[in-house]
C-alpha cells in the first residue's frame, strides 16, 4: 500500500491526529508566548537577569525529550486541586514543548526590544509616555517582527517535537511514526511523518508572512497594541477552552489502561479493555503506547489502573533484585514485592512467556547449522550486534548474557528495538535479541537460537492492577481471572503477526480472539 | 530689554552642574534664564553641553548640582510625565516612531493626554497646513515616505500638537541640505512669531542662531561663556565668541550666504 492509498483510507483518523498534533502544537506555542514574552520584556527591565534566564532556556533545549518527559511524569503539583503537573498524557507533553518553545521567544523579545534605536525610545520619553505607554505603543510595535519571528521558530521547533509526545499517550502524528518504527512499515512511517513536515511548513510561511507584516510596518499604534491584546486574549481563551478538556471530571466510571510501546503490549491492552468494558460494565480509558519504563510509572502514580507486565521485567528492571530462573518463585516474589511496596496486584498469568529472543537470519542459521546460542559463540568474533536500549542496560540483559555464553563481538550497536528487525534483515548487523513473541520472526525469515545455558529469567506476562481499582470496581478482579491462561506462545505470535505481518487494526485482531475463546459480549 | 520679573521666569538654571556617574563633568556653574515668548538659542561646539541642557529642563535628566525651575518649580518636584507632555520636544529627524503615519506621529501627545478622536484629527490637520504639509496628501505616510524636510516638519508639527507653552529643539534642522534647511528656517522664523511660545533652541550652526535667537548662550567646555543678544556676539572679545563671528562671515562657510 503506497502513502496516498493509506492517507485516503484512514483519513479520519489521519485528520483526528493531526487535530491533536495542532492541539499540543497550538496549546503549548500559546503558553511559551504568554510566559515568554513578558519575561523577555521583563530582561530587558533588568538585563542582570538575562544571562541566567537565557541560559537555563538555553539548557532546557538540550535536554532529550524523553529523558525531559521522565523526569516529569513523577511530579505531582497541582493548582486550586487541578493537577498542572506530572503523569503521563497531553498534559506532560504540553509543558515539555512549552520549555522547548521559551528559548526562541525569550530570546527573540529581548533582542527586539533591546534594538529598538535609542533616539526613538527617547523621543517617547520627551514626549511624556510613561513605561507602560513607551512598551505598548513604542517597542512592543517596533519589535514584533522580531518577536514573531521567534514565535515562528518555536512553532515549527514544536512541530517537530510534539511527534515524540506520542511515547506518552499525548497522541499526535507522532502515533504513526511510532508504530511504523515498530512494526516496520515505511508507509506508516511515512503517514506521520509527511503530515507533520507539511504543518511546519505550513506553519512557516504563514508565520514569516505575518512577521513581514509586522517587520514593513503596519499603521497605527491602536492597531498594533490591539493586536498584542487580542493575541493576548485569544492565547488565553485556547488555554482556558483546553485546560477544561485536558481535565475531565474524574466522576465518570472507568479504568484507564495502559500499555508499553510494542505491538503485543497494545494487543494485550486492548484484550483488557475489550474485557473490562465488555464483562465489567466499565468504561476502559486507553493509555496505549507509553515507551521505556513509563506504563510502570503511570501505574504507580495512579494515571492508569491496569496494564500487562513481564515478571521478569518486574524482578530485575523495576524491583532491581538479582534475576532467577525458576518462574514460579519469580512470580511469588514480585506479587508480594509489589503488593508492599506499590499497592500493585498481581494477577492470573496470561500463559505465555516472552523471553528475550536471540535471532539471527535463517539463511546464516541453516548454512552454518546454528541451534544454539553456543552454537553462535563461536563466530561472535566475526558478528556485528545491534540490540534495543533495553536489552543493554537492563541486569538481566547483554551484560549478563555476554559473560554466561563468553561472547565477544566484533561490533556492538545499540538502537531502537524496532530497528534491529530492520538491521538484520538489512545485513547491518548479524545477531539480534528481540522478543520470542513477535511476529516479525516469522515474516523476516529469522531463526530464534535456544538459550542452552537458561540464562534468561521467565517473562511471564501477567496483568497488574492498582489496588485502589479493585477495591472501587470488585467485578474486575472476577474478570481478569478469566483471562488466566488464556494466551499461549504461538496464539500471541499469531496475534502479533496479524497486526505487524497482515496491518491489521488490533482492535479486530483482538475482538475476533475473543469470541473465539468465547470472551465476547455479556455473559 | 529691561528687568523682568518672577512671573515672566519660564525656565531658569539655579547654579546648575551635571556629571555623569564615573565623574566626568558635563555641565557646571550654569546659571540663566529663559523668559516667556523668547527664544534662546544654545549655541556651542559638539560636546559643549547644549544636549545636557536641554535635557535638564524635560528631566530626561537630573542635575548633580543646583537646580534647574520649570515655571517656578524646581523640576524635581514635578512629575516627570506631567512636565514633558507640558513641553514640546523636537530633535533630529530619526525622532518620528517609524510605525506611524504622519497623522499618528502628531497626534501621540494628545492621545496621551485622551482627547477625542475627532478633536485629534481637526488638530493635526491644522497643525501639518501650519507646517507646510498638505494634510491631504501627507496624513497617511509613514516617515520612510517622505524626504528630510518633510520629516522635521512633522516633528515641529507633533512638538506643537498639544499647544505646550515651551518647546525645546535640538538641532532640529542639523541633517536636512542647505537650500531646504534654510527655507524651513525661514518658516520656521514666521511660525516662532504666529505662536509666541518659549523657545529654546540648540545648534551649532552660528547663522541659524542669527536668523531665530532672540538671546544666544554659547557654551565651552560645559561653561557658559557668553550670554547676551545676537551683537554681543559680536562685539564680544571672548575667543570662542570670535571664533563663532568670524564663521558668520567667512565666505568659504560650507553654508555658503543666503
Amino acid at each position: 500500500m503506497n502513502l496516498w492509498e493509506f492517507l485516503l483510507q484512514n483519513r479520519a483518523e489521519v485528520f483526528e491526529l493531526t487535530l491533536e498534533h495542532l492541539f499540543l502544537v497550538g496549546l503549548s506555542t500559546g503558553i511559551a508566548i504568554l510566559i515568554g514574552v513578558p519575561l523577555g520584556i521583563m530582561l530587558t527591565r533588568w538585563p542582570a537577569l538575562s544571562k541566567p534566564v537565557l541560559g537555563f532556556a538555553n539548557i532546557m533545549q538540550t535536554v532529550p525529550s524523553l529523558a525531559l518527559f521522565g523526569f516529569l511524569i513523577p511530579l505531582n503539583i497541582y493548582l486550586f486541586h487541578v493537577r498542572i503537573l506530572g503523569g503521563i498524557g497531553a498534559r506532560t507533553a504540553i509543558v515539555a514543548l512549552v520549555l522547548y518553545a521559551l528559548l526562541p521567544i525569550i530570546r527573540n523579545t529581548f533582542t527586539g526590544i533591546s534594538g529598538v534605536d535609542p533616539a526613538i525610545r527617547e523621543a517617547g520619553r520627551g514626549m511624556g509616555m510613561t513605561n507602560r505607554q513607551l512598551l505598548f505603543q513604542v517597542e512592543i510595535p517596533l519589535s514584533l517582527g522580531v518577536i514573531i519571528a521567534g514565535v515562528r521558530v518555536a512553532t515549527v521547533i514544536s512541530v517537530g517535537t510534539a511527534t515524540i509526545a506520542a511515547a506518552i499517550d499525548a497522541g499526535g502524528l507522532g502515533r504513526y511514526i511510532f508504530r511504523g518504527l515498530r512494526m516496520n512499515d515505511n508507509t506508516l512511517i511515512l503517514a506521520g511523518a509527511v503530515p507533520a513536515a507539511l504543518m511546519a511548513l505550513v506553519a512557516d510561511l504563514v508565520l514569516g508572512w505575518v512577521e513581514k507584516i509586522f517587520k514593513t510596518g503596519v499603521g497605527g499604534w491602536l492597531k498594533s497594541a490591539k493586536v498584542v491584546w487580542t493575541s493576548l486574549l485569544l492565547a488565553l481563551g485556547v488555554i482556558v477552552w483546553s485546560s477544561v478538556t485536558l481535565y475531565p471530571g474524574k466522576t465518570e466510571r472507568r479504568v484507564a489502561v495502559g500499555s508499553k510501546d510494542f505491538t503485543e503490549q497494545i494487543i494485550l491492552g486492548e484484550i483488557l479493555a475489550q474485557v473490562i468494558e465488555s464483562k465489567a460494565g466499565v468504561r476502559a480509558q486507553r493509555r496505549f503506547d507509553l515507551g521505556g519504563n513509563l506504563a510502570h510509572e503511570a501505574l504507580v502514580a495512579g494515571e492508569v489502573d491496569a496494564y500487562v507486565e513481564y515478571s521478569g521485567t518486574a524482578l530485575t528492571a523495576i524491583l532491581k533484585l538479582p534475576p532467577l530462573s525458576d518462574a514460579s518463585e519469580v512470580y511469588r516474589r514480585v506479587k508480594s514485592e509489589y503488593a508492599a511496596k506499590f499497592n500493585v496486584e498481581w494477577t492470573e498469568p496470561l500463559g505465555f512467556n516472552n523471553t528475550f529472543a536471540i535471532l539471527v537470519r535463517g539463511e546464516d542459521a541453516r548454512r552454518l547449522k546454528l541451534k544454539t546460542i553456543t552454537d553462535a559463540a563461536s563466530y561472535a568474533a566475526k558478528w556485528r550486534a545491534g540490540f534495543g536500549q533495553d536489552f543493554m542496560s537492563r541486569p538481566d540483559g547483554y551484560a549478563g548474557f555476554a559473560r554466561a555464553y563468553g561472547l565477544k563481538f566484533a561490533q556492538l550497536r545499540e538502537m531502537d528495538l524496532s530497528l534491529t528487525y530492520r538491521a538484520l534483515v538489512d545485513h547491518q548487523v548479524d545477531l539480534i535479541a528481540g522478543n520470542s513473541t513477535d511476529g516479525l520472526i516469522a515474516r523476516h525469515d529469522l531463526f530464534q537460537l535456544t538459550d542452552d545455558r537458561r540464562y534468561f529469567p521467565p517473562y511471564d506476562a501477567v496483568p497488574v492492577v492498582r489496588q485502589e481499582t479493585l477495591e472501587r470496581y470488585p467485578e474486575i478482579r472476577n474478570v481478569l481471572r478469566l483471562l488466566g491462561g488464556l494466551i499461549s506462545v504461538d496464539e500471541m505470535r499469531q496475534l502479533n503477526y496479524q497486526v505487524d505481518g497482515e496491518h491489521r487494526a488490533v482492535k479486530d485482531v483482538v475482538r475476533e480472539f475473543l469470541q473465539k475463546k468465547g470472551l465476547s459480549g455479556n455473559g | 530689554m529691561g528687568m523682568k520679573t518672577d512671573s515672566q521666569k519660564s525656565i531658569e538654571f539655579r547654579s546648575v552642574g551635571f556629571r555623569l556617574s564615573n565623574g566626568r563633568a558635563l555641565l557646571s556653574g550654569l546659571d540663566l534664564e529663559v523668559y516667556q515668548g523668547e527664544t534662546l538659542i544654545l549655541l556651542g561646539r559638539s560636546g559643549c553641553g547644549k544636549t545636557t541642557t536641554l535635557k535638564l529642563i524635560n528631566r530626561l535628566l537630573d542635575p548633580t548640582e543646583g537646580e534647574v525651575r520649570v515655571e517656578g518649580t524646581a523640576t524635581t518636584r514635578w512629575d516627570p510625565i506631567r512636565l514633558r507632555r507640558r513641553v514640546g520636544y523636537v530633535i533630529q529627524e530619526i525622532g518620528l516612531f517609524p510605525h506611524l503615519t504622519v497623522e499618528e506621529n502628531v497626534g501621540v501627545v494628545p492621545r496621551l493626554e485622551g482627547w477625542e478622536a475627532e478633536k485629534i484629527r481637526a488638530r493635526t490637520r491644522e497643525l501639518l497646513d501650519m507646517v507646510g504639509l498638505e494634510p491631504g496628501r501627507f496624513a497617511t505616510r509613514y516617515p520612510r515616505e517622505l524626504s528630510g524636510g518633510q520629516r522635521q516638519r512633522v516633528g515641529v508639527a507633533r512638538a506643537l500638537a498639544a499647544d505646550p507653552p515651551i518647546i525645546l529643539l535640538d538641532e532640529p534642522f542639523g541633517a536636512l541640505d542647505p537650500i531646504t534647511r534654510r527655507e524651513i528656517q525661514q518658516e520656521f522664523r514666521s511660525l516662532q512669531k504666529r505662536l509666541g511660545k518659549t523657545l529654546v533652541f540648540v545648534t551649532h550652526d552660528v547663522r541659524e542662531a542669527f536668523l531665530l535667537a532672540s538671546r544666544i548662550a554659547l557654551l565651552k567646555d560645559g561653561k557658559m561663556v557668553l550670554l547676551g543678544q545676537p551683537a554681543d556676539l559680536l562685539n564680544s572679545g571672548d575667543p570662542e565668541a570670535k571664533a563663532f563671528a568670524d564663521c558668520l562671515h567667512d565666505p568659504d562657510s560650507p553654508e555658503g550666504s543666503a
